[in-house]
């Protein structure tokens, strides 16, 4: 079916999508919900991809990467979100464009209870910083939320997280 | 055998600077931010006032924006033992343009002087070449500042680090702009960039 063929490739759209805005960084932690974005970055010769210790690393590489006129997308896990608390005020004191592309844990059918509390709070935590947080439950809902948060962030000097729902990343199985 | 004398701070950061020509600088928080600023303000200067652990990350991130530019990043050991993830980051990096100095007092001398890791017998150029950094080394005199000075703005196989060894000591602050704000836009005008 053509709607499933799409929710498959939305990795593919993605990765057009922040071509199109200007995108040529991303940082990443490893992910299995964007194990298929990475990869395709990975081998864009277009893009500069650097893998990170700690999510926090990527927000200060976005601040260095936009201060040197390149744009660029942190790629992490809500559990990650955790790990940016304090380095997030860097981009909310200089409004550096951030944009964070975060794949969700702890709501839709989770499996592992430990993936609750951070995955529970990241919106919150998210938001206590500053940072404005859309989400997106379809693929179709993502492609055209990523072009609305990738506008705000580097059109607008805004701090934006797109929530990727964990609906849309499917069940893990285990 | 004797110790080696520290290295004066201000002194060894004004030698690293001296003639910096195209150099881009990111200094961490409080000391190093100091020193840079006592040096000489520059357009191409940003200095972080907080974000602890973030200002070798962001230099990571500026050299590989401008790779045609020599980066340097001025960091205190206390900041850069809070980032020792990004060394490894950075070392995969690989970015032959960027220059890590730490300016190693061996104490958190911010907070009240309490002695570091590094004051206790931690090497951070022993991390950053175990993490793969092409060049990492320490200084402890004029002569050692001068040699990496020599050697900031041309090309490297990789990524520097090179910690000075300095007297653990409280100067008088000298202050750059709080705005972040006010410092991304001079920066990115410096460069010929444009203000959103």
């Amino acid at each position: 079916m053509a709607s499933d063929k799409n929710e498959a490739e939305w990795p593919d759209r993605l990765r057009r999508v922040l071509k199109d805005a200007g995108v040529t960084r991303v940082s990443h932690v490893p992910d299995a919900g964007h194990a298929r974005l990475i990869g395709l970055c990975e081998n864009d010769p277009d893009m500069v991809t650097n893998v990170l210790t700690t999510e926090e690393e990527g927000i200060a590489i976005a601040a260095g990467a936009w201060l040197g006129g390149a744009a660029s997308v942190l790629l992490l896990q809500s559990s990650g979100v955790g790990n940016c608390i304090n380095m997030l005020s860097l981009p909310a004191i200089g409004r550096f464009p951030l944009l964070m592309l975060v794949t969700m844990r702890g709501e839709w059918a989770e499996f592992n209870p430990w993936q609750m509390p951070m995955g529970q709070a990241t919106q919150a935590t998210l938001e206590a910083m500053g940072v404005t947080v859309q989400r997106a439950d379809t693929a179709e809902d993502l492609i055209a939320t990523v072009e609305s948060a990738a506008a705000l962030a580097f059109k607008a000097d805004q701090q934006v997280a797109v929530l990727i729902s964990q609906r849309l990343l499917g069940r893990k199985t285990w | 055998m004797v110790s080696p004398v520290p290295l004066d701070r201000r002194a060894a950061v004004a030698a690293l600077l001296a003639g910096r020509g195209d150099l881009l600088v990111v200094a961490g928080l409080g000391s190093p931010a100091y020193d840079l600023h006592a040096a000489g303000d520059h357009d191409a200067n940003f200095y972080l006032w907080g974000a602890m652990g973030g200002a070798a990350l962001m230099g990571l991130g500026l050299a590989q924006a401008r790779p045609e530019r020599p980066v340097l990043v001025l960091t205190g050991d206390g900041e850069a033992l809070m980032g020792l993830g990004g060394l490894a980051t950075i070392a995969i990096a690989a970015p032959g343009n960027l220059t890590i100095a730490v300016i190693d007092n061996g104490h958190f001398g911010e907070t009240g002087m309490q002695r570091s890791h590094t004051g206790r017998g931690l090497d951070l150029a022993a991390v950053a070449a175990a993490c793969g950094f092409a060049e990492a080394g320490t200084v402890t005199d004029m002569a050692g500042v001068e040699a990496l000075r020599a050697r900031l703005r041309g090309p490297a196989e990789g990524p520097r680090l090179c910690v000075l060894k300095v007297e653990a000591c409280n100067l008088p602050r000298s202050l750059p702009a709080r705005d972040a704000v006010y410092l991304k836009n001079r920066f990115r005008a410096a460069l010929g960039l444009g203000v959103n």
